[in-house]
């Protein structure tokens, strides 16, 4: 059984803020499919090893070479704040303050 | 329901290679058939929720640029050429010009609130490779918000309603492609799927859906979700259109590194209505606990028409299927939650506006995201924590090793495979909304197929309650030519492939 104490960790190692009541009702239906998903478990898996992905590709190589990047105005269109050519980001560093 | 001979159909309800012969024949133009669609839009998009943006100018520009073409006496060959259709707005659609300015192209949401607004600077593979086939792009279709759900309910901008009875869902993910392809709002649409969210909507609305190969077709601009199984393909309304479309889209891109390099054959050519000698697997599994009796005694009906076309059916079993859920709903969650990292606030989309980056990522992401997809998140998260990783993350990976290998030694025996597409017909909105694990279960028959990333199609198999039945053909690593066979020579004998909704009269 995950505790609400438990929610509250994976959510802020997600990232994802969420609300007194989002995380009593995240509480309960993690615990329902977090049981039904236990049923793995049962499988035996002792001699077998694990799959990532189901087609026989390796590293993927191209050639090195040059060409044009996508143009900075386009790139930077979307960005919630942007400062000349850069996205703005709040400060992370306190020295910066 | 409408049961008419195809010529007596409206235009827009007709097939692709039904329309595509009179635009050759110049007894149709292109910009017509565009017209009729975007009429057919403008009728019942909004009450079906359908649609997420539509780009008429631009939709007729391209027809009238394509007319001109056929004018010339180009196109002979070009079996999508001036056909509208549509895109699930998964896909991302150059919205930018290289000055950050809008260039009139459609805006991508992913059907969440997080991307609001947001225009991508450049268009996805899908968009340019169904560009250079001539096929004219109406607009976006609605989705469960980043492809997760199976009814389309998820949708931050509301759910879709199913042509067929609009009390009912379309199927989900991609519930706005199928939707609008059953109810003649395009001819063909592209959709995305993770665990069925092209076959289940196909057999939910009455049109076939066809996923292909991992690998088959590239994913580049497609909107990741969970990348061990992401897969886009098309919705139309006959096997051989589905055909077509997969033959514009399958092959090797350099931008996509997970897709291979196989020869593409020619898959309409493929289409010769011969099954005899076939050999069809029934794997015994697929029977689940709760399928309707309906959609069973449908299903098991197509079988005896396949057997009646001289393909031997023989049972088989893949005896890891029941464990087929809890593996998928390991393993996507997992690497969706690593996916959806990047809505962060900082690059593009939802900024809560926050000065303090860590509380502008939680206020950002926990207004952005929607219920489910918060649901999945925490999932993957905590599946991918330390202390579980062995215990979720690994022992799913354990499974999904013995699904393939009972899928790749079963395949060895017979050339495909038969079963339902979905337990259930199309059900009413809000009947599974609270339960999530019940929702859930509508991928049952399903994600097996993307957990060993082999392709599935799903043609209509007749009705139950008035409803449509999915036939679920599933088949070999690459050889979707297979399945397309068995699918149309099913359709030509089987005498559903006119069923439409009642939405399809003028």
């Amino acid at each position: 059984m995950i505790s609400r104490a438990d929610v509250e960790h994976v959510a802020a190692l997600a990232r994802l803020g969420l609300t007194d009541d989002e995380i009593d009702r995240m509480q309960g239906q993690l615990n329902r499919i977090l049981e039904a998903i236990g049923q793995l478990q049962s499988v035996d898996t002792s001699a077998v090893g694990p799959t990532a992905q189901v087609i026989a590709l390796e590293n993927v190589m191209r050639e090195d070479d040059s060409r044009a990047p996508m143009a900075r105005d386009a790139a930077l269109a979307n960005a919630p704040l942007r400062e000349g050519d850069h996205l703005r980001v709040p400060v992370v560093l306190e020295e910066g303050r | 329901m409408s049961t008419a001979a195809a010529e007596t159909l409206p235009l827009v309800d007709r097939t692709i290679t039904e329309v595509g012969e009179l635009l050759r024949r110049r007894e149709v133009s292109s910009r017509e058939l565009t017209e009729a669609c975007l009429a057919r839009i403008r009728r019942d998009g909004e009450r079906l929720n359908t649609f997420l943006a539509v780009g008429e100018k631009r939709a007729l520009q391209a027809a009238d640029a394509v007319d001109a073409r056929l004018a010339a006496g180009e196109g002979a060959n070009e079996p999508l050429l001036g056909i509208p259709y549509a895109l699930k707005d998964i896909f991302v659609t150059r919205a930018l010009d290289d000055d950050g300015q809008p260039n009139g192209g459609l805006p991508t949401t992913a059907g969440s609130r997080v991307l609001e607004g947001y225009r991508s600077p450049y268009p996805s593979s899908a968009e340019e490779q169904l560009a250079a086939a001539g096929a004219v792009l109406l607009g976006k279709t609605n989705c469960d918000e980043f492809a997760m759900g199976s009814s389309n309910e998820n949708s931050a901008y509301g759910p879709v309603r199913n042509p067929w009875d609009e009390s009912t869902v379309p199927g989900g993910s991609s519930g706005g492609s199928s939707a609008g392809v059953a109810g003649g709002q395009a001819y063909f649409a592209l959709g995305t799927d993770t665990g069925g969210s092209i076959r289940q909507p196909a057999s939910l609305a009455g049109v076939v859906g066809m996923k292909p190969t991992y690998g088959r077709v590239s994913r580049y601009g497609m909107i990741a979700f969970a990348s061990s199984l992401d897969q886009c393909g098309p919705f139309a309304r006959s096997v051989r259109d589905v055909a077509h479309v997969l033959g514009a889209l399958a092959g090797h891109d350099p931008r996509d590194s997970t897709s291979v390099e196989v020869p593409v054959p020619d898959y309409a050519a493929t289409l010769t209505g011969e099954v005899r000698g076939m050999r069809l697997g029934v794997p015994r599994e697929y029977f689940v606990a709760g399928m309707e009796p309906g959609v069973e005694s449908a299903v098991r009906a197509a079988f005896g028409v396949l057997e009646g076309l001289g393909a031997e059916i023989v049972e088989v079993s893949l005896p890891s299927t029941d464990a087929g859920l809890a593996t998928y709903y390991i393993i996507a969650p997992a690497e969706a939650s690593a996916n959806l990292a990047r809505y962060d606030g900082v690059k593009y989309g939802l900024s809560a506006g926050e000065d303090d980056l860590l509380e502008n990522y939680l206020r950002t992401r926990g207004a952005g995201f929607g219920a489910e997809v918060k649901r999945r998140i925490m999932l993957g998260t905590y599946a991918l924590s330390a202390g579980y990783y062995d215990a979720y993350y690994v022992k799913a990976q354990q499974v999904r090793t013995l699904i393939k290998a009972e899928f790749d030694q079963v395949l060895t025996d017979v050339d495909a495979l038969l079963a339902p597409t979905s337990p259930s017909v199309a059900f009413k909105i809000g009947a599974k909304t609270d339960d999530p694990l019940l929702m859930y279960l509508n991928d049952a028959c399903t994600l097996p197929v993307n957990i060993a990333g082999l392709p599935g199609i799903s043609v209509p198999c007749g009705l139950s309650d008035g409803l449509p039945v999915g036939l679920q053909v599933i088949g070999k690593a690459f050889d979707e030519a297979t399945i397309l066979r068995v699918a149309d020579a099913y359709e030509r004998a089987a005498g559903f492939a006119s069923l439409r909704p009642p939405t399809a009269h003028d």
